[in-house]
């Protein structure tokens, strides 16, 4: 780890959407707000209208409850609503429903960690607390926020869970932060609570300070790639003040995510009085021994035991391991294709597992998509690796596959339709050998002072057959005849 | 006799043996309402075509053989915090002018939706059910039919004189501290505040969400056993409910008392209550000794702590019920929309909201602030709790508890407007029993000097909404002054 991130403390206040509940956390409003008329999917709990009483939704308890087993926290046998209070125009009530952890009040469970690893190093980071939460209403502007004339209320969202995740003070870098969200976003996919590919899903306050000085808390930063960008930027602002010898003082910062920079609120913003207190529309929750076990039984096998049962039963590294279980989408895909086939070994393990992080990968990046909006099925990934092995098609033909597997096209079709089936037949690799050898003098030449000149001229092979050539053969032909012109070349001397 | 010197079972029989029409119960009371309301000022809104209509409709079902519920097409009137969809629901506050519920709150669903009462109007009340009086409200005062100088109490003075005068046959009010209990007192009349819970709050615009209830006021004890017996139950829609049984409060009015025993709180009958409620409401305690109840005395050491207990924990959870308001959503906004958007919040509840109710939501702001949290709500929790060992100490010993229920009979109109204080502890003999979640039901047990109502309350352990009605029938039976109806006139 670079050292001069050495003196900074990192906390992540991280807040999830449980996008996949069916209704709101206090009512049964559609929970699926997005790309939806505004101010439809609203009644008189979510707009928060007189004489409307919360009741808590009971999913939302269990999401809550497989988060709270997935990190290790201690989740407490019984909690009680508070009211946050402030008044701001996205709050249909001018309060927020929350939890709260002080005044008599719990949080929905303490503790917890999440082990990230950086330059293989492993590092635990504790959590504090998870609590439940309503989201406000999404306020529309035209435009950018300061020059917009006005601002529409949208309370579609007004209500969603959200479940909030708050770190200790324990991360050191941009870097650990990064990873930190990397695994929380690993283990939030695999309890299925959330989707948090979906745009507005994840909201991000991160708490920084440089030991022995005031910390600034940056608020909005709506995506988990941002964070890093978000505290690099901090750092370097808080650092470059210090280095001029002023002091830091504690202040609550926005992130703009357009100008790519964090922005001080005027001095006149004061430390917030949310006067918190318990909501006594609702009753306590009581959190039952059964209901945990309930819980714990429906959970799937998390990331980190996913990773060591991978290296047992695929002898896969703990490198590969562990960046395949990531993304439970890639790691179930992976399991479906080396289980359905037979024949397949520890060679093929490893084959199909650089496939899906490689070719595959940097496709899905490249279109920005994930695996299961894809038509690819793990059956055409066993049968491309299987055309390859058995030496029908080159490694290299295969990576020019990919956008067409992309589409679900069956590899054989793929195959047929481009005819880039592997060429084995020794006169025609003959053939080409001779042309690259009579139009490449120079390389030739080369090859009498540098033998690695052979690759070379392999390569302008491949090029003019589209890499269609068996490698192996055209390698033995190009190395008999250039040896043989070569000594014809000597002999002429 | 007249229809509006009947009771609710009484003209449900007649309505039953075809000898009036429901038409001919409405159209007549909307004549009085329409007679005497310029002089009492018990309505805010009156729904005359909706009512009628709805009356011509249950008639024609009633003729074609068709259910239309147990309450019979009776009109029924309700406290303007209640909502009613499509309905004028303003807590009689101008930052609500012009709001029309999308929706019925669940005691209305039950009451008129499914067992077919009909909504003749909207009653006054204290601003946000903010009040002992009915002077807060935004429409201007209501005027205590028995002596037109008078308060009728509150928060729900409009549904307790709107009976007290026969306007409606019987109405539905909130209670927070007393506000069915209060008005009940002074009207002469009888009214229910329910076991917190047992009625869902539902549509009810929360003033103090930990104390609210819905309850009833009526012209005698059976016609309010028929009300709760609809009103209460589970609601999935308030989680505040609870899953007890409702029990037929209407069949076990007659039960005997015998053997029964009365707490008698000596703190409830101390210095500040006035001589002719006292011998009054020992009278009432007489007669039932007489039924075969044994007294017993009870002490209430935690009682001089009510009014600081009660109106910290009511002003705090005011301050944060009534945030919602700020005019973006419904309601008005200031005309003046200069400024952020938080000086226009600012402004529209400054103007829109009225004294009382910003002394409360100040009050209530500042007892949450950080820093005074631990020494004012915190500590007002703990004395709640005391307040309700209180009670479960007292019912080791007893199965219901009596005393007044106001300290006094009706003051002048204006008397209190300055000197909120003196207001405030007007509600020491009712609070205590919100404090605690229980239930208690106030009856009229004779009249003062200056022939002003006295309020008699039997207060029952959680749930023992039936055994106060029993007693209270049966003493209401004994008194038998509950076919007075006010005069309406400025009193002798």
């Amino acid at each position: 780890m670079s050292s001069k991130y050495e003196d900074v403390i990192i906390g992540l206040e991280v807040h999830i959407q449980l996008t996949n509940l069916k209704t709101k956390l206090f009512c049964s409003c559609n929970n699926d707000y997005r790309g939806k008329e505004p101010n439809t999917h609203v009644c008189p709990i979510c707009l928060g209208l007189p004489g409307s009483l919360p009741v808590v939704n009971k999913n939302a308890v269990e999401f809550a409850t497989r988060l709270a087993l997935a990190l290790g926290c201690d989740i407490n046998k019984s909690f009680w609503f508070f009211r946050k209070n402030y008044f701001y125009p996205d709050m249909a009530k001018n309060f927020q429903i929350s939890q709260y952890n002080k005044a008599g009040g719990r949080a929905f469970a303490d503790g917890g960690k999440i082990t990230i690893k950086l330059n293989s190093k492993k590092k635990e980071l504790q959590l504090n607390r998870i609590h439940l939460e309503e989201d406000p209403a999404r306020l529309v502007h035209k435009g950018s926020i300061a020059t917009s004339p006005y601002a529409l209320v949208d309370y579609n969202r007004s209500g969603v869970t959200l479940i909030e995740i708050v770190s200790d003070p324990v991360m050191n870098s941009p870097e650990e932060a990064r990873e930190y969200l990397k695994q929380l976003k690993s283990i939030v996919q695999y309890t299925e609570i959330s989707d948090l590919d979906l745009d507005g899903s994840c909201r991000v306050d991160a708490n920084i300070s440089i030991k022995g000085h005031a910390r600034s808390e940056v608020k909005n930063i709506n995506s988990f790639k941002e964070v890093e960008r978000a505290l690099k930027w901090e750092i370097q602002r808080q650092k470059n003040l210090l280095k001029r010898g002023k002091e830091l003082i504690q202040e609550t910062r926005h992130w703009d995510d357009k100008r790519r920079v964090t922005i001080g609120l005027r001095t006149k913003e004061f430390e917030k009085d949310y006067r918190y207190f318990p909501e006594q529309d609702l009753v306590p929750i009581e959190i039952t021994k059964d209901f945990i076990d309930q819980v714990k039984k429906k959970l799937p096998e998390m990331p980190n035991a996913r990773a060591k049962r991978f290296q047992k039963d695929y002898q896969l590294s703990e490198f590969d391991s562990e960046i395949l279980v990531l993304d439970k989408d890639i790691a179930d895909f992976y399991e479906n294709g080396v289980k359905s086939e037979k024949s397949f070994g520890p060679d093929e393990y490893k084959q199909y597992c650089n496939w899906l992080m490689g070719d595959i990968s940097r496709w899905l990046n490249d279109n920005n998509n994930v695996i299961k909006e894809t038509k690819l099925t793990p059956k055409q990934l066993v049968d491309l690796i299987k055309l390859i092995n058995e030496g029908k098609i080159t490694g290299k033909i295969a990576k020019t596959f990919v956008n067409e597997m992309m589409k679900g096209t069956p590899i054989l079709e793929i195959v047929k339709k481009s005819g880039k089936s592997r060429i084995a037949d020794k006169d025609k690799i003959i053939k080409v050998v001779k042309e690259v050898l009579e139009e490449n003098p120079d390389i030739v030449n080369d090859y009498q002072k540098n033998p690695k000149a052979l690759e070379a001229l392999i390569g302008k092979c491949m090029k003019k057959t589209d890499g269609r050539l068996d490698p192996e053969i055209t390698k033995r032909l190009m190395q008999k005849h250039i040896t043989e012109i070569s000594a014809k070349n000597s002999s002429e001397d | 006799m007249n229809i509006h010197e009947y009771m609710a079972f009484e003209l449900i029989q007649k309505i039953k043996n075809k000898e009036l029409q429901i038409q001919e119960i409405v159209q007549f009371y909307l004549e009085r309402i329409k007679k005497t309301d310029n002089l009492i000022h018990s309505f805010v809104h009156i729904s005359e075509e909706k009512a009628l209509s709805e009356a011509k409709q249950k008639d024609n079902d009633l003729k074609n053989g068709k259910s239309i519920g147990k309450l019979y097409g009776l009109p029924i009137a309700v406290k303007d915090l209640i909502c009613i969809k499509n309905s004028p629901t303003t807590c009689c506050s101008k930052i609500l002018e012009g709001y029309y519920p999308p929706y019925n709150a669940t005691v209305i669903e039950r009451l008129i939706e499914k067992e077919g009462a009909i909504c003749i109007g909207r009653t006054n009340m204290d601003e946000f059910a903010m009040g002992s009086s009915t002077e807060n409200s935004c429409y201007g005062p209501t005027y205590n039919p028995w002596n037109l100088e008078y308060v009728p109490g509150g928060s729900s003075g409009g549904s307790g004189s709107s009976v007290a005068s026969g306007q409606v046959i019987f109405s539905l009010g909130s209670d927070t501290g007393g506000s069915i209990r209060c008005p009940a007192s002074y009207c002469g009349v009888v009214g229910l505040k329910p076991t917190y819970g047992r009625v869902s709050r539902y549509g009810l615009v929360s003033y103090a969400n930990s104390l609210d209830q819905i309850g009833p006021l009526s012209r005698c004890v059976r016609d309010c056993a028929l009300l709760l017996e609809i009103m209460a139950g589970f609601d999935p829609l308030d989680s505040t409910t609870v899953n007890v049984e409702v029990d037929n409060y209407t069949n076990e009015l007659d039960k005997s008392i015998e053997g029964k025993t009365l707490g008698i709180p000596k703190e409830f009958f101390s210095e500040g209550l006035e001589t002719d409620v006292k011998n009054k409401v020992y009278e009432g305690i007489k007669k039932l000794e007489r039924l075969g109840v044994r007294t017993v005395e009870v002490s209430f050491p935690y009682l001089e702590y009510t009014i600081p207990t009660y109106y910290l924990i009511a002003m705090s959870e005011a301050s944060s019920n009534l945030e919602r308001y700020d005019g973006l959503r419904y309601g008005k906004m200031s005309d003046n929309l200069e400024g952020s958007v938080f000086d226009v919040f600012s402004r529209t509840r400054g103007e829109k909201f009225g004294p009382e109710v910003r002394r409360r939501i100040i009050l209530g702001t500042y007892a949450l602030s950080a820093g005074y949290y631990d020494m004012f709500y915190i500590k007002a929790l703990k004395v709640r709790s005391l307040i309700k060992n209180d009670f479960q100490n007292a019912f080791k010993q007893c199965d219901v508890i009596v005393s007044p229920t106001m300290p006094t009979t009706a003051f002048k109109i204006g008397d209190l407007v300055d000197d909120p204080l003196q207001m405030y502890l007007m509600d020491v003999l009712t609070c205590p029993v919100n404090l605690a979640g229980l239930p208690a039901l106030s009856i009229p047990c004779g009249f003062d000097s200056k022939n002003l109502p006295i309020g008699f309350q039997i207060i029952g352990n959680y749930f023992e909404e039936k055994l106060i009605l029993n007693i209270g029938h049966l003493l209401e039976k004994e008194l038998n002054i509950y076919r007075k109806l006010a005069p309406v006139n400025r009193g002798k």
